[in-house]
């Protein structure tokens, strides 16, 4: 697969029908009012559900008939995904938390190292891989949790709310981290959110109501 | 990182982890007692069967154990003597009979009489005198852990067996009965004026071959020759007494009952406290799904986290066990433990813990990577 493109298809809502696409080096914003579905569709584009109807084709496989297993394997092959909250091991240090992305695929242990270092460079926390989550401020977890959505090399990224524990200043950095990804590693971020201090750092904002999409917008600074 | 993840998800919670741990000691150990007392007991049983010197055990029809006291006639040994192969048949008398103390008061004992100049069945572990004194007149040869029982100080110590003056000649060391009841060496025919048996029988005769001699062959001609006697290898004899005492007084039974109850304490205690362990980490394992685990490498670190504590469980479970056997070494019922039982132990503690995951294994099966966004 392509990091340019990775489409995501058709789930067909009750009345209404969804069909998004998302593109490496693009940052996108998935923004509605609660209950309106961002949550499923995340779980959908993410591997995790499996749509009643329609079709979701990562990397250009199709989720069509596939099993949990099979759907695990996608993830673990092409998706990262960053939560709101956090979703980091207690008893792991940093660098084993991030480590831990990279075992579930059997990367052999050097490498394992070695890709591990990086990705938290890449946040800002060569200094902090020993530390525990007790030890780390909220931003510095969400910074270990992107490291390990990140060091598997993923197309693509998924965030749901992952500002939303933060304070502002915190919040900004994150963003900043994961527009750097978008563009620098040409992946496709897509992040859920509510807040429009996010507006700034996206390619592109996708609304949704109800399960439907009503709104598309392109842009970046002009779509605040 | 399994092995990290197993290891660190069980001391995370300290006291469930001691929970376990105690759950799997309480468990290994009573196995422990109850199969070691199963050894113990099966030795102690047919402890007379294995330090006699016999090719062959001439028995009455249908003798249970050792302690039967049926008879034979003597001239049965005769004609066992006339086939071709057999070099000895050595007559054993055994019985109870009372033991006068010199204060008066009485006790009983178990008297075991053989020829001991054919040596047949006689004492070992022989701390004080020689077996030769035993010849002399009313020598007899005790333990040492029986003097109190027998009101007694040592070596030369007199008392009287049905009116009938004994002389403690010799003493031994170790040589303990299951009842508690002491056992008496002595001369074949003193052990019959002691235990009223008539000098035309015996309880039993040892039967010795001549080397390079069938034993299958010699053993359907004393059984064809010698009517109403069974004729037993001593494996069969200590088979047939350590099966009549361990079941066919239930006692083994019990014993294995114990064990089992042991096992599905510990089974049920690990599985428990798994389970809850696992539940307490289902958001993780949650996570784990959802950042692409397979199912199987969820389960690897669940039963890592059952081998470790097996292992940990096992050890404890070991020291305690090794202890008791001290303890227990020098009483009338030993707690035997073999390298066999011991390996068996391990490979039951580990059955036992990788079985409790089980329960563990589907709960988290069921688990919905898509719940990591709902939390």
């Amino acid at each position: 697969m392509s990091r340019k493109s990775w489409a995501a298809g058709l789930q067909r809502w009750p009345h209404s029908g969804v069909s998004l696409a998302l593109s490496g080096g693009e940052l996108t914003l998935l923004m509605g009012p609660s209950g309106s579905g961002k949550t499923t569709l995340l779980s959908i584009l993410g591997c995790m559900l499996t749509p009643t109807e329609g079709t979701v084709r990562v990397c250009g496989r199709s989720t069509d008939g596939a099993g949990p297993e099979d759907l695990a394997l996608l993830r673990r092959e092409h998706v990262g995904f960053v939560f709101q909250s956090f979703h980091l091991f207690p008893t792991l240090s940093a660098a084993d938390n991030v480590r831990l992305a990279l075992d579930v695929r059997g990367e052999p242990s050097r490498s394992a190292k070695v890709r591990t270092r990086e990705a938290l460079a890449r946040v800002g926390l060569s200094h902090k891989t020993s530390a525990f989550p007790r030890e780390l401020s909220g931003g510095e977890q969400q910074r270990v949790a992107i490291a390990r959505a990140i060091v598997g090399n993923p197309s693509i990224i998924l965030a749901d709310e992952p500002t939303a524990a933060l304070d502002g200043e915190n919040g900004q950095a994150i963003m900043k981290i994961l527009a750097g990804i978008s563009k620098e590693q040409e992946r496709g971020v897509l992040i859920v959110t509510h807040d429009p201090r996010l507006l700034p750092f996206a390619d592109r904002v996708v609304h949704i109501e109800d399960g439907r999409i009503v709104r598309e917008e392109r842009g970046g600074a002009k779509l605040q | 990182m399994v092995f990290t993840l197993a290891f660190r998800n069980l001391f995370h919670d300290r006291l469930r982890f001691i929970a376990t741990v105690i759950g799997i000691v309480f468990s290994i150990v009573l196995v422990t007692v109850q199969m070691g007392l199963y050894l113990g007991f099966g030795r102690t049983v047919t402890t007379m069967i294995d330090h006699a010197s016999a090719d062959l055990w001439i028995v009455p029809r249908g003798t249970k154990c050792f302690e039967d006291p049926s008879l034979l006639d003597t001239h049965e040994r005769y004609r066992a003597l006339a086939i071709s192969g057999v070099a000895e048949a050595i007559p054993v008398v055994i019985g109870f009979a009372d033991w006068r103390m010199p204060s008066g008061a009485t006790t009983p004992v178990f008297v075991i009489g053989s020829d001991l100049r054919s040596g047949g069945l006689q004492p070992w572990n022989l701390v004080e005198g020689r077996i030769e004194a035993l010849s002399t007149p009313r020598a007899v040869a005790v333990d040492r852990s029986y003097f109190d029982r027998l009101g007694i100080s040592g070596m030369g110590a007199t008392a009287e067996i049905r009116q009938q003056l004994v002389r403690v000649a010799a003493v031994t060391s170790g040589i303990r009965s299951f009842t508690t009841t002491p056992f008496v060496f002595m001369d074949v025919n003193r052990a019959r004026a002691h235990t009223g048996v008539p000098s035309s029988k015996a309880t039993y005769f040892l039967i010795r071959l001549s080397p390079d001699t069938d034993l299958d062959h010699v053993r359907s001609q004393l059984m064809s020759n010698i009517p109403d006697v069974e004729v037993l290898t001593p494996a069969e004899f200590r088979e047939r007494s350590r099966t009549f005492w361990l079941f066919g007084t239930g006692a083994g039974a019990a014993l294995f009952a114990g064990a089992l109850l042991g096992v599905i304490v510990g089974t049920v205690i690990v599985a428990q406290t798994l389970y809850s362990s696992t539940k307490e980490h289902l958001n993780e394992f949650a996570t784990l799904r959802a950042i692409g685990s397979s199912r199987r490498y969820i389960y690897k670190v669940i039963v890592w986290q059952a081998l470790l504590s097996a292992v940990i469980g096992f050890s404890l479970a070991a020291l305690i066990g090794a202890a008791i056997v001290q303890l227990t070494a020098a009483t009338a019922l030993p707690i035997v433990i073999t390298p066999g039982l011991i390996v068996g132990l391990f490979l039951l503690t580990v059955v036992m813990c990788v079985g409790s995951a089980i329960a563990a294994i589907i709960q988290v099966t069921r688990v919905d990577p898509a719940i990591a966004f709902t939390r």
